[in-house]
């Protein structure tokens, strides 16, 4: 039983730490809560949903075409809602403009597709795996795996391109970067756009999964997807799958184990904890106050 | 005065009347924790519902007079808002942001899973002792006390923490306490004003301390003006009656005031009457001849 519920939550925590993802990541650079994210992978599973409904596109093609539509979708909200605000106004200001494309988009599809619940079809054949007492349906294995391959992708384009070098230097300090040659609204509107891609491909299994893709998805899945990076470390890329998963984890055990009338409540609760006890979070670094 | 009031105004638009005054004492709550102090916080509807439910069932299930529940309502929302403040306004950054869109969808979740709430199916039959005069006494109070405060020595020190915090404390203003000063009196007329929606409305629901109520709030506060208390009631005005015009257009409504948002903070980004002051409008309205002669030179 314990197991199960392990591997249920893991499931559930890679599609977390898949949103996660681009929530640290662009906190990491310009230090701003991305509200608009969660509504980027609701759009990615309604994108996956039409290519594999209307145009009969396989898994695989759906998951690529959300990936790219989200990619183009993620830096068209940075080029328009947040650069013209960045380096003149406070960092509330971008925030409340996050908050208004986030409202808009959500609206958006809900004027496009309707407001009730959609289902995908059956994309991938069903089957079941024993393991030991555990079963594993191929669904969980196609989401663990597509996950865990995501994230070692992300790690090396990070770790081992130029492209990542001046991700990771823009991180460290966004001035110095420009300084030192960097295209920095290049680098931002390059990981806006990794970000997204990974929040799409997270949609598109969440929405099978759960097999339900509505457009108030996304408000609920990416404050959670935030407290997961805040678990993690803000900013922290490691700390972004990790805390994700814990997260995934801690939620489906809660649900087991004591109460599912406050699952929504346990992301939460963790996240409040997290804060006061380690507010830089499992794998972040400590904020030093400068002058 | 009530009934005079209620002869003589079509019963539509003293609603609207009504609402306009509850959001103005909730927006001018969360003015003086975003506006006037600098610090997000972003479930200023978990206030909202929390003196909301206290001061119902207190007046519902204990038959608190009216007065007193009010007083409660505000009370326990004031009492969650120390909780919270204390260990979060501590720390610097966005953690008040997220730790108050947390604590409201817990309070969102908790009455919705609370038995003497009613859960997911909300109160309704409560007393209606709200009136058009109390309200709207109440928010000449409110806006006669924010004024004073915010004029004050501890106004002062609130608008210096929002414009540089490690210069105010270099100044030698204890910057945690005037942040949890402000968090505690924004929750409590958060409270105050999610009590008044209870006894006028007659029924309230787990939703009323949804996230998109909090953003709502916000709104009102930064569309009008941080930190300016006329800012703040024309936002509040604004966000009520707008919502009312456009309900040939319900579908759209949200969509525009989406990209309302994004235009004005790319072109305005301090609002309409970013810190405008009662004084500077007096001010203003006094010396206009003189500002001719000034333009002339």
């Amino acid at each position: 039983m314990f197991w199960q519920q392990l591997l249920n939550g893991l499931t559930l925590g890679s599609s977390y730490a898949l949103i996660a993802l681009g929530y640290t990541m662009v906190y990491g650079i310009i230090q701003l809560i991305n509200f608009t994210h969660g509504e980027i992978y609701m759009f990615g599973a309604f994108v996956g949903l039409f290519l594999v409904t209307v145009l009969g596109a396989n898994l695989f093609v759906a998951i690529l075409g959300a990936m790219l539509f989200c990619m183009v979708l993620g830096m068209l909200v940075e080029r328009v809602a947040y650069r013209p605000l960045r380096g003149k106004s406070s960092r509330l200001s971008a925030l409340i403009s996050a908050i208004g494309v986030s409202i808009f988009l959500s609206t958006l599809m809900a004027l496009l597709a309707k407001t009730n619940p959609r289902r995908y079809p059956e994309v991938i054949s069903s089957q079941t795996f024993h393991l030991g007492s555990i079963e594993v349906s191929s669904l969980q294995v196609l989401i663990l795996f597509l996950s865990a391959a995501l994230m070692v992708g992300l790690q090396l384009v990070v770790q081992k391109t130029r492209v990542g070098k001046a991700m990771r230097a823009c991180s460290q300090d966004l001035d110095a970067s420009h300084l030192m040659g960097i295209n920095v609204n290049r680098i931002i509107s390059l990981t806006f756009a990794a970000g997204s891609a990974l929040a799409a491909a997270g949609g598109v299994m969440v929405g099978i999964y759960y097999n339900a893709v509505w457009p108030y998805m996304g408000t609920m899945a990416g404050l959670k997807a935030f407290c997961a990076a805040v678990l993690g470390g803000i900013g922290s890329i490691p700390g972004a799958m990790v805390g994700g998963l814990t997260l995934g984890v801690m939620e489906i055990l809660g649900v087991a184990y004591l109460s599912s009338s406050y699952k929504d409540a346990i992301a939460f609760a963790v996240l409040i904890l997290v804060l006061i006890i380690r507010p830089q979070g499992i794998m972040g670094q400590k904020i030093v106050k400068k002058v | 005065m009530d009934g005079l009031i209620s002869q003589y105004i079509d019963p539509y638009y003293l609603r609207i009347l009504m609402l306009i005054g509850i959001n103005i004492i909730a927006a001018l709550g969360l003015n003086l924790i975003t506006g006037v102090t600098g610090q997000l916080s972003m479930g200023h509807a978990g206030f909202m519902s929390l003196g909301a439910y206290a001061s119902a069932i207190l007046s519902m299930q204990l038959q608190v007079p009216y007065p007193l529940a009010l007083l409660a309502g505000g009370l326990v929302a004031a009492l969650f808002g120390l909780l919270i403040g204390i260990p979060t306004l501590r720390l610097q950054g966005d953690y008040l942001a997220m730790v108050t869109i947390g604590f409201a969808e817990i309070i969102r979740v908790f009455f919705l899973n609370f038995g003497p709430g009613g859960k997911a199916v909300g109160l309704a039959g409560i007393p209606q002792h709200t009136t058009f005069s109390t309200v709207w006494l109440l928010v000449i109070a409110v806006v006669l006390l924010n004024a004073l405060l915010l004029n004050s020595r501890s106004g002062r020190a609130l608008y210096a923490i929002r414009e540089d915090e490690i210069a105010a404390e270099a100044c030698g203003l204890h910057a945690t306490r005037y942040k949890v000063l402000a968090f505690v009196l924004g929750a409590f007329l958060g409270g105050l004003a999610g009590a008044l929606f209870a006894h006028y409305n007659y029924y309230i629901d787990p939703n009323i301390g949804s996230f998109m109520k909090s953003i709502e709030v916000l709104n009102m506060v930064v569309l009008g003006g941080m930190g300016s208390i006329p800012g703040t009631i024309l936002g509040a005005a604004l966000l009520t009656v707008l919502p009312e015009m456009l309900r040939v257009v319900a579908e759209y409504r949200l969509l525009f005031y989406g990209a309302l948002l994004v235009i004005l903070m790319i072109f305005r980004p301090n609002g309409l009457l970013g810190d405008v002051r009662i004084y500077d409008i007096k001010k203003r309205l006094g010396k206009h001849p003189e500002r001719k002669e000034v333009a002339g030179c």
